[in-house]
Formats: C-alpha cells, sequence, structure tokens
C-alpha cells in the first residue's frame, strides 16, 4: 500500500489501537446487536471504567439495504415502496415526505383534492400515534415496566386493523400515491375511527397514571441525559429530541404543508418538570403530549371528511394520478415533519424525459439523533445508557437505510 | 432574508472569489462556493445575527456522472429562527481513480451533525474529508471494497471467497 492510500486508513487504524488500548487499561463492553434494549440491530462498543461508561462508540449499517442505489434505478412511482419500509412504525409518514416532494418537483401540488389532502394527514397522524405508543411502550420495558408496552401494543393493534382495512397492509401500506391515493378510505372508516378515539382518550389516561407519573419512572429518567437546546441543534436533533430540550419547532407548522394550516393543534415541548429540560423524561413526556396533539388533528380531520368533505360516488383517488412523473430539470430538498424528526428527501433530476432521479437521498432523523449519543454517553452508568438509548427512540430501518 | 441578499453578505465579507456562480433552476436556487473556503463561509452563516444558519438539515456527496468526472457535496442550510433555507455547493474534477479520491474541507468543526453525514458521503460515494475527526466507513463494513453510489461501481463477483448470486 502507497502512501496515498494510508491517508485514507488513518482513521480505521486509530480506531483500532484506541480499541487495543482500551481491553488492556479498561474494558470494552459489546452491546448489540441482538440487545433487545438497542431497538433493533444497534451495536455499541462501550469503553468502561467499572459502572461508568467512558466512551461509547456507535457501529451501524447491520441493516443496510441500499435505499439509494435501489433509488437510482426506480422510478419515483416504484420507489414509494422502499419509502415505507426506511421507518417500518411510520410507513405513511414517509411516503408523504416522497409523494409531497415529487408532487412539488411536478408542480401539482396545488392541484391535490382537499379530500385527498385530509385522507392523507389522518392517516399519517393515525400512524404517527402508533409510532409514539410503540416509542412509549419499550421504553418502559427498557426502564422495567412490562404492563405499559403490552397496553400500548393493544391500542397499537387497533391502528394497525384500522389502516390495514384501508391499504390492505399491516406496516407497509404504499397508500399514498403521487397525486393521489391507492384507494379511498372503505365505507365506515370514519365512524370506526371516531369509535376508536372514544376508546383510546380514556385509556392514555390510564397510561399517564401507570407509567408517566410514575415515582420509579421519573426516578429513572429525570435528570439523566440532559441534552442541552444549543447541543441539540449543533447535532441536527430534530422532533421529539429537539422539543424535548425545550424548543418550539415543528415542521408541519414551519413548512404549513398538506392540510395542516388549516388545523388546530399545539406542539409540546420540554420544560422539565420533574428535572432538568431536556432529560429523558422530558423527551418521553413530549411523545406522551404528541399523542392527545395527534387525536385532535384526527378528530378534526374526521369532522371535515363527515361533513364539508364528505365521499361521493364520483369521487376518485386517482382521477389525479399524472400519466408520466417526469420533472423538469432541477435540484429539490423536501422536508417535513416525521414522527421521529425532520425527514427529508434530497432529489437530484437531470433528464426532463427521464422518470428515474439521478441521485436521491434520505435524511433520516433518525440518523440525526442517534449521532448525539457518543454526546449523551459520556461518563453516565450503563443503566442510565439504557434510558438514555429508549429516550431518543430511533428506528434502525431509518439509520441505515 | 433573501437569496441575494445572502449573497452579497457573503460577497462584501471575503470577497469576489469565494462564490464561484450560482444555480437559478428550480425551487430553490443553490450557491457555487469555492471548496477552500466552505468553513469560513458555514462558520459566517452560521454565527451572523442576519442569517444564523445554525442548522445543518442535510449533506449529500454526489457523483456528477461517468463523463463529467465531477465529485460535489451539496449542503442544505436552514436557520430556526428566521425559517430560512440555503443550499450550498461545492464541487471539484477528479479522476474517479481509487487512490486519489476528491477531497474537501470537512465542516464537523461548524455542525456536529457533519460528522456522520460526511462518514456515509466517504462509504457511499468515496469523498475524502480533511480534518475529520473519525473518517471511517459508517454503513458498510470496514473492509468494504468500492464505493456503491459511484455511477461507474460493479457490484462484486465474490466477497472473501464467496460467490455473490
Amino acid at each position: 500500500m502507497n502512501v496515498e492510500t494510508s491517508k485514507y486508513n488513518e482513521a480505521l487504524d486509530r480506531y483500532n489501537k484506541k480499541i487495543a488500548d482500551a481491553s488492556v487499561e479498561d474494558m470494552v463492553l459489546n452491546m448489540g446487536p441482538q440487545h433487545p434494549s438497542t431497538h433493533g440491530v444497534l451495536r455499541l462498543e462501550l469503553i468502561t471504567d467499572g459502572e461508568i461508561v467512558k466512551e461509547v462508540i456507535p457501529h451501524i449499517g447491520y441493516l443496510h439495504r441500499c435505499f439509494e442505489k435501489h433509488a437510482e434505478s426506480l422510478t419515483y412511482q416504484q420507489t414509494i415502496p422502499f419509502t415505507d419500509r426506511l421507518d417500518y412504525l411510520a410507513s405513511m409518514n414517509n411516503s408523504h415526505a416522497w409523494v409531497m416532494g415529487v408532487e412539488k418537483m411536478l408542480g401539482i401540488d396545488k392541484d391535490i383534492p382537499k379530500r385527498i389532502e385530509y385522507i392523507r394527514v389522518l392517516v399519517c397522524e393515525l400512524n404517527r400515534i402508533a409510532s409514539h405508543l410503540i416509542a412509549i411502550g419499550t421504553y418502559g420495558i427498557d426502564i422495567g415496566a412490562f404492563t405499559p408496552f403490552l397496553w400500548c401494543f393493544r391500542d397499537r393493534e387497533h391502528i394497525m386493523g384500522m389502516l390495514e382495512w384501508a391499504s390492505g397492509s399491516r406496516m407497509l401500506y404504499n397508500y399514498i400515491w403521487v397525486g393521489g391515493l391507492f384507494y379511498d378510505l372503505p365505507v365506515g372508516f370514519e365512524e370506526r375511527c371516531r369509535e376508536f378515539v372514544d376508546y383510546f382518550k380514556p385509556k392514555m389516561v390510564e397510561l399517564n397514571q401507570l407509567l408517566t407519573d410514575n415515582q420509579i419512572f421519573i426516578s429513572r429518567t429525570a435528570n439523566v441525559g440532559v441534552l442541552p437546546m444549543d447541543v441539540a441543534i449543533n447535532c441536527g436533533c430534530s422532533g421529539p429530541v429537539l422539543r424535548g430540550s425545550g424548543l418550539k419547532y415543528d415542521l408541519r407548522r414551519i413548512d404549513n404543508y398538506s392540510a395542516y394550516p388549516e388545523l388546530e393543534f399545539d406542539i409540546p415541548v420540554g420544560k422539565g418538570l420533574m428535572g432538568t429540560v431536556g432529560d429523558c423524561w422530558d423527551r418521553y413526556k413530549v411523545r406522551v403530549d404528541e399523542i392527545q396533539e395527534s387525536i385532535k388533528i384526527v378528530e378534526q380531520c374526521l369532522d371535515r371528511l363527515q361533513k364539508e368533505l364528505k365521499r361521493t360516488p364520483e369521487f376518485d383517488p386517482r382521477a389525479k394520478l399524472p400519466r408520466k412523473l417526469t420533472p423538469k430539470i432541477q435540484d429539490y430538498y423536501a422536508r417535513c415533519e416525521g414522527t421521529k424528526g425532520e425527514l427529508g428527501f434530497y432529489f437530484i433530476h437531470n433528464n426532463e424525459r427521464s422518470e428515474i432521479p439521478f441521485r436521491s437521498k434520505v435524511r433520516g432523523p433518525s440518523f440525526n439523533n442517534l449521532s448525539v449519543l457518543p454526546e449523551l454517553g459520556k461518563g453516565v452508568m450503563i443503566a442510565d445508557l439504557i434510558a438514555i438509548i429508549g429516550s431518543l427512540d430511533f428506528v434502525l430501518g431509518e439509520v441505515d437505510r | 432574508m433573501s437569496f441575494d441578499d445572502i449573497k452579497l453578505l457573503l460577497t462584501q465579507k471575503f470577497g469576489e472569489t469565494v462564490i464561484t456562480g450560482e444555480e437559478r433552476i428550480g425551487m430553490q436556487p443553490a450557491l457555487l462556493i469555492n471548496p477552500d473556503h466552505i468553513v469560513e463561509v458555514c462558520m459566517e452563516l452560521r454565527n451572523n445575527p442576519k442569517t444564523y444558519f445554525d442548522f445543518l438539515s442535510c449533506l449529500t456527496g454526489v457523483d456528477y456522472g461517468e463523463e463529467a468526472c465531477r465529485f460535489g457535496v451539496v449542503y442544505h442550510l436552514s436557520s430556526i429562527p428566521y425559517h430560512l433555507q440555503l443550499t450550498l455547493k461545492i464541487s471539484k474534477e477528479n479522476d474517479r481513480s481509487e487512490d486519489n479520491l476528491p477531497s474537501f474541507p470537512s465542516i464537523t468543526s461548524v455542525y456536529r451533525t457533519a460528522d456522520w453525514h460526511e462518514r456515509e458521503a466517504y462509504d457511499l460515494v468515496g469523498i475524502f474529508f480533511e480534518g475529520h475527526p473519525d473518517l471511517r466507513r459508517i454503513l458498510l463494513p470496514d473492509d468494504w471494497e468500492g464505493f456503491p453510489l459511484r455511477k461507474d461501481y460493479k457490484a462484486a463477483e465474490y466477497y472473501k471467497g464467496i460467490k455473490v448470486d
């Protein structure tokens, strides 16, 4: 190997030496990729001194499925099922972001009928509730509370059932298409959804009594893993992680896309009620509050869908589907608020007759939220590290793409 | 603050040579920056009270095709206080050989988000970032050969002696 190429291996050599040195002086502990509390196939290498974590080195890529390479050879429409598999707990939000980006490039984003916009927002918010329920439930299990996990999965199952009814699939929906939807909502969906909302509201009160105000849970999470706001911004955190640090920043309000400007909802932020602003409890609480806000949005969508935007026999959600998805030559960065934070797609389109992007890049919110872990994990106890990992709520499908 | 104001602000601060051009096709105009000055430009945009581009949304490594022999990095900055967005682009010609990767300055000193994004660009597109604290592969194994998102990438027939079907 000549001198030039060894420059590229410098960092790897440095890393190998660090691990070799640490195994002599401290202990190197391997956590994952099959450890249940790493929420998927995340591997953490911990350099520990007794119970104290000196350094966290995350290793990702165990779930790398070459999304960006695939997207270079598939058309915009064909890539939608692939976007579902990024953050597989919130597939609707992913395809919504992708579809909005493509519609914006085609210049048809203003022609989408109101009913379609509202259905999109409705299913996205239902999916957001489902995703946050998993985040809360598995967080409980990380801390040692088993019951909330079962309760959350029981309630999530109702959402899965409804979305399966609408799209035909339980998790990976392929429901939102460029210019429209796969199908209209099934007859009776709105009523069933309303039943679910009425059933779900008291369940959230119960869940709060069981977990949120639980003294054991608070002592495990309050004042643990404090993420100051400036660090959160500089590290590119977004979504509940950034809002947990006290910044009121939600792209649904900033960008005002889709039907969100017509809907009433608040943006919950971390207030440090149980400890310091930006600790694990705050991040958890933001998700609980966001579920309440999402319920509000769902109810407003249902009001509209049952009154002025009622279904009509001649309504066809595929009527506006463009025949050819050929945008003009341009670069476009589309972003929207996914369940985990700012979900962005960057398209480079350089051929007017082609339906395939020259390059597309995903900005996964989990990827950026996870990159703050080495910062947060310095000098904490191993048990607290588990609490920190859970509070970041990442999905490895999106980290590894 | 509009796109032209930002351009004016940068030329007043650093002179004419820093901005090499601009792209105005499409909805999001982009500034083409001289690669040697990207760190100063980002630092200025982040710290200037008129812009406060404090959030790096996205960093993309791009291979502009086999004929172009050009590699670039695209930065999407956004300003949380002013709700602004800005695209910066830098690019360089390169002969695509394995021993001579295109090399750009790293902006990890300005935005810590760039750390993993630059590792990903190195891993998949093969762009080297000068001054990056830990430029290892991130998504692929450490012993992977080649850079898959390059346009001339050929999938290997064998991986460690095992035939890939």
